[in-house]
């Protein structure tokens, strides 16, 4: 355990302490606790940064499951360290933020910080752990905290919906970044990052390499929301906004892009991580910024800006492998697309919690955030608005901001591989620059409308008459110092260049500095007349022309069809497995605990059975046979023959005998197999045993009298016939088969020896298996707790009264009866049912008639307005649209 | 002996499952007691059946019998004890409150019982 | 309630309980070095119990041995806790026992175990639970 280890640990710590923290100062907002507890992890990192920025990481490593090579290494080099920064940094912010936000009075606080402090630490750790496997499971665990996250509200439909979308897709991406650890295992035999970049060439050959590679980026895809796996985004903005500036904007969906880069040194220099990267990163881009200008949730735009953000990060790390293949000049070229995407990396996170967490402020102090109802709002929230514009010009690439820097360096980047003439880049090469210069134009429109449509012209007929006030201090302190920081970051990028982005850099192309050189950094303002600054000057002019003509061809948009959508696929899709997995579900699960055993009993004969038949080292052919002697033959006859006719046996008190005289009959055995501990054991057991029978009757005579046979069934028979057969089997092969020394030579050798005893199953049991001992009278006291509460409690409920017994256990049997109708859809025994599993309603529920349907009072704002349902989230014949447009606007 | 030990196991072990089977929640505890009657001889016949003397050390002899079975199978007695006892009492309560022992009719009896109150 | 009412059996029983006692005794001290042990002895004190509960009846023995044997069994789960914690004290893994000869007045040699105490444990804790069960049910009506 290093110091580095309990930083990233420390968020989980706070989240178990922090209950007990909240009740202890009831008065202090727990958001207090969470922002100091990432103000001072985020000060411990910028301690590291002299060391990591010279190029020398720091490693610590403490061994977690030793016997699987599992260590928890912490490994901090410029990526990571980024990354780590960004949580923190981002965490502290989102945190003070928060404390404005949420109202501690209306939610459960506690419960939103536990989660945030969780989804820090396991980012924290994913950044840091140099291991493949830890590196997963922190993965996943983000994939869960952001599951509790986006369903905070979790009263809301559309909230469990994005929670359920969200998780089920980036927890399938994980699964095949699973996967595409274990093959890359298989491959290098190391789970190691450290060592997998020196396995090298020979790894790169491997016909598992391509499996590997896509199944990783399947994972990092759908992470970072890349098309077409981009759909959970916008509907994780159902988010609390906090939790959307912090996740959607700055941390998680980043974690995909951490992936790609951390896995660069691995697999770049390969025509299909290039093509899949770069590619993929522009489709989403171009996708991304299209589709977000006919968003009218304020929150909408920024989701599908962040897609499209995230796309041109992913296309620039695509860019960035071609530096595996050159060498010199050329290599360094193409290393300015990694150097543009760190760099793109942190100016994204800055503009964008700054919007977010405007876009928050908004709706909290307005209570929409329809763009169509807002307007003429810069009077009002000046600061707001202000914050927004640094924001909004960042993200279009707008001089003097960061976000004009990184897009700089973007086109740069996109119009080197025009030269490259690999991969076929020769003929396909022109796409690049094309494509980003497109998307470039939508994103500079979409920034500008989403600040010009908001804060200026007039106000809007629904919030004509509002109060309408700038957000309290703490709530704009946040983002006005994220608006700052963009400021700050185009003016003076050198505060970060060398410290921050080279190191990042650099460690992302270890190829680069192999000579021992240091990744020269070109990040300024001014480039003079470059390509690029011609492409931002035409992305502009063609950008304000759009921006002022945007309502004559938004018309252009209804055209994209509607009914083939992912989304549609997605929920189909759902509805086909939940409809799937409950009919095969019923049909084997049918309520009835005898079919269950036998189950149970078929599988243990199937795969006895098949061992037994299959294997060849199995002899049935007994060494040497212990004699029997006479009076031998007669209890082992007499112990089948009682068994056997305990079936028989017509009334219970007969049955309870025979099986007693079974048990009576096993203690002779034990004197005959000189076992006395075990004679002895048994036959104190047996008589207590049936005086507790006894004792059960006595108290329910009718019990005894009862008469009543075991009806014959032959299925069972046949069942327990063939069980029998097989145990006599197991047995003999038991029996035949000595494959290794007996352990127990040891227990006789040591017994008086190093436990001093002369009774060696005395000795077992208390000395050296006494654990095991401990936990069997454990479980012995488990048992006896459990025969008094089931006696006991009731008793004690009956006499309170008898009205007040009924009414409780009312409650317990509507407990059960709840139970049973959410599993199997009704009471009674279960049959075929086609009811809908609970926990994945909301989808079908939202499809077919929505349940909230409020009287929406803002009907006629939307019809006079044009559609603007977003052709891949919904379907307009159905309800979905309109309740998602009621979520943003009632989510206050 | 080991064939005849092997035997009756399996005839243990048939009868136990059939009483499982049943519906009677009685004759369930008492197919459980016979599988663990089952199991201890089984475990007993693993390391053949008297192969010396009583796992004591300090009386003369030399071979014992395998220690390590008779420990299990001291740990499984006990705990079977108290499995049994709650099984019992778990029967015997239903028995209290639904009146049947019997496993189908029970979940009839207990929705019934519901409704009757309400 | 006048349950057992046959005085043959309860004159019996109120002599044979203390010798199944005091066997119990004695198969809880020997269990290292021949058959014997706290399961055994545990259960065959519940059994003594159990006898003088059948003879005479349930509120006899609660007025006899007044004590609650659910705290029995937690006494004895803490003992053999304890008993397997005390190890620690010494650097030793959990649950590791010492022993050593001793010269005690009257007994003469004597061999003193630290699994004495691990067995006392068990002891306590199958009585207690067994006493538990059996009391629980025969209290029931």
């Amino acid at each position: 355990m290093s110091l580095l280890h309990l930083l990233t640990l420390s968020p989980f710590l706070l989240a178990v302490l922090l209950p007990f923290l909240g009740k202890a100062v009831p008065r202090l907002h727990k958001g207090w606790f969470a922002a100091a507890l990432s103000a001072f992890v985020f000060a411990m990192l910028l301690g590291y940064l002299a060391d990591v920025g010279d190029g020398s990481p720091i490693v610590e490593s403490f061994d977690w499951i030793p016997s699987l090579g599992i260590s928890f290494t912490v490994y901090l080099d410029g990526l990571s360290l980024l990354f780590a920064l960004m949580i923190t940094g981002m965490g502290v912010l989102v945190a003070l933020y928060s404390i404005a936000y949420m109202n501690a009075a209306k939610e459960s606080l506690t419960r939103f910080y536990v989660f945030l402090l969780v989804f820090m630490g396991a980012m924290l750790g994913l950044v840091l752990s140099d291991n493949l496997l830890t590196l997963y499971g922190f993965w996943e665990l983000t994939s869960i905290t952001s599951f509790l996250l986006i369903g905070y509200k979790n009263e809301k439909h559309r909230s469990r919906y994005g929670a359920l979308k969200s998780l089920l897709i980036t927890m399938a991406g994980g699964l095949g970044l699973l996967s595409g650890f274990i093959l890359l295992y298989v491959m290098s035999g190391t789970y190691r990052i450290r060592e997998l970049f020196e396995a090298g060439a020979p790894l790169m050959s491997h016909p598992l390499f391509l499996p590997a590679m896509v199944l990783i980026l399947l994972g990092a895809f759908t992470k970072s929301a890349q098309y077409p796996f981009h759909i959970w985004l916008p509907d994780a903005m159902e988010a609390p906004t906090p939790v959307s500036a912090y996740l959607h904007s700055a941390t998680m969906v980043k974690a995909g892009l951490y992936l790609v880069a951390r896995m660069s040194p691995i697999f770049a220099g390969t025509a299909e991580w290039f093509w899949i990267v770069s590619l993929g990163g522009l489709i989403t881009l171009l996708y991304g910024s299209v589709a977000s200008l006919k968003q009218t949730d304020l929150k909408g735009i920024l989701a599908y800006s962040t897609i499209s953000q995230l796309g041109l990060i992913m296309s620039l790390l695509g860019l960035s492998s071609l530096a595996g293949i050159f060498d010199g000049e050329e290599q360094l070229l193409y290393a300015a697309a990694g150097t543009a995407a760190m760099f793109h990396l942190l100016n994204h996170a800055v503009f964008k919690g700054a919007l977010f967490m405007a876009a928050g402020i908004i709706d909290h102090e307005t209570g929409t955030r329809d763009i169509r109802k807002l307007g003429g709002l810069a009077q009002v929230m000046p600061v707001t608005f202000t914050i927004s514009l640094f924001g909004a010009f960042s993200m279009a690439g707008i001089p003097p901001f960061g976000g004009f820097i990184s897009k700089e360096m973007f086109l740069d980047s996109v119009i080197e591989p025009l030269h490259a003439g690999v991969f076929g880049l020769s003929t396909w090469a022109a796409l690049f620059p094309i494509v980003a210069w497109i998307a470039s134009v939508f994103t500079f429109v979409y920034s500008v409308l989403f600040v010009f449509r908001t804060f200026l012209g007039p106000r809007k007929k629904p919030l004509m008459n509002k109060k309408i006030h700038e957000a309290p201090f703490l709530m704009v302190l946040p983002p006005a110092l994220l608006a700052l920081s963009a400021l700050v970051l185009g003016l003076f990028p050198g505060t970060v260049a060398y410290s921050l982005i080279r190191p990042a850099a650099e460690a992302m192309m270890p190829i680069v500095t192999a000579s021992g050189e240091r990744l020269p950094m070109d990040i300024k303002l001014w480039h003079g007349f470059t390509p690029a600054l011609w492409m931002t000057i035409a992305v502009v002019a063609v950008g304000i022309l759009l921006a002022l003509t945007v309502r004559r061809w938004m018309k252009l948009y209804a055209f994209i069809p509607r009914r083939v959508s992912i989304n549609r696929f997605y929920d189909i899709s759902l509805r086909f497995f939940e409809h799937i997995t409950v009919r095969v579900t019923s049909l084997y699960m049918n309520g009835s605990s005898r079919s269950y055993v036998k189950y149970i009993l078929g599988f243990m004969m199937l795969v006895l059975g098949f061992i037994l038949y299959s294997s060849t080292d199995i002899s049935y052919r007994v060494g040497a046979y212990a004699q029997i002697a006479p009076y031998e033959w007669v209890i082992l006859l007499g112990l089948a023959a009682a068994a056997i006719a305990v079936p028989f046996a017509k009334s219970r008190p007969v049955a309870i005998i025979l099986t007693g005289s079974v048990g009576y009959l096993m203690t002779l055995m034990f004197v005959f197999l000189r076992a006395p501990d075990l004679a002895l054991t048994q036959m104190v057991v047996e008589s207590i045993s049936v005086t507790l029978y006894l004792l059960c009757f006595y108290h329910l005579p009718k019990l005894r009298t009862e008469r009543r046979a075991v009806r014959f069934r032959l299925p069972n028979f046949l069942v327990a016939i063939a069980v029998g057969v097989l145990m006599t089997l197991v047995a003999l092969a038991v029996l035949g088969t000595n494959p290794f020394d007996p352990v127990s030579d040891y227990y006789v050798r040591e017994s008086y020896e190093s436990a001093g005893g002369k009774n060696i199953v005395n000795v077992i049991l208390v000395d050296f298996r006494g654990f095991d001992t401990m936990l069997e009278i454990m479980v012995l006291g488990v048992a006896a707790l459990g025969i008094y509460n089931m006696i006991k409690l009731r008793r004690k409920a009956t006499d309170v009264g008898s009205r007040h017994v009924s009414h409780e256990d009312d409650e317990s049997d509507d407990v059960a009866d709840r139970f049973r109708k959410n599993q199997y859809g009704h009471d009674g025994p279960i049959e075929v049912s086609r009811k809908k599993e609970p926990w994945i309603n909301c989808v079908s529920d939202l499809n077919d008639k929505a349940p909230d349907k409020e009287k929406n009072a803002d009907s006629d704002f939307e019809t006079e307005l044009e559609p603007d349902s977003d052709p891949d989230l919904s379907d307009p014949d159905s309800e979905t649209d309109e309740s998602r447009k009621k979520g943003g606007d009632l989510d206050a | 002996m080991e064939v005849v030990v092997a035997v009756i196991v399996g005839v243990l072990f048939a009868v136990g499952i059939y009483l499982i089977l049943t519906q009677d929640l009685l004759r369930i505890v008492l197919g459980t007691s016979l599988l663990t009657h089952a199991v201890h001889l089984l475990l007993m016949a693993m390391s053949m059946l008297k192969t010396g003397a009583a796992p004591l050390l300090g009386r003369g002899k030399e071979e014992f019998v395998d220690p390590l079975p008779q420990a299990l199978i001291l740990t499984s007695i006990v705990i079977n004890f108290g499995i049994t006892a709650f099984f019992l009492v778990l029967s015997y309560r239903a028995y209290q409150k639904l009146d049947t022992t019997d496993m189908d009719r029970m979940r009839s009896e207990s929705s019934k019982h519901r409704g009757r109150r309400r | 309630m006048p349950r057992g009412s046959d005085v043959f059996l309860q004159n019996i029983s109120k002599i044979v309980v203390f010798i199944i006692l005091a066997f119990a005794l004695y198969l809880f001290f020997t269990g290292h070095g021949s058959p014997g042990g706290g399961f055994i002895a545990g259960l065959m004190s519940a059994g003594a119990l159990l006898l003088l509960a059948l003879a005479y009846d349930i509120e006899t023995v609660r007025k006899v041995i007044p004590i609650d044997f659910k705290i029995v069994t937690a006494v004895g789960l803490l003992i053999a806790l304890c008993g397997g914690t005390g190890s620690l004290l010494f650097g030793e893994p959990f649950l590791k026992h010492a022993f050593g000869y001793f010269q005690l007045p009257l007994l003469g040699e004597t061999e003193l175990h630290t699994a004495l105490i691990f067995d006392l444990g068990v002891y306590l804790a199958v009585v207690g639970v067994t006493m538990t069960i059996l009391l629980t049910i025969g209290e029931d009506n």
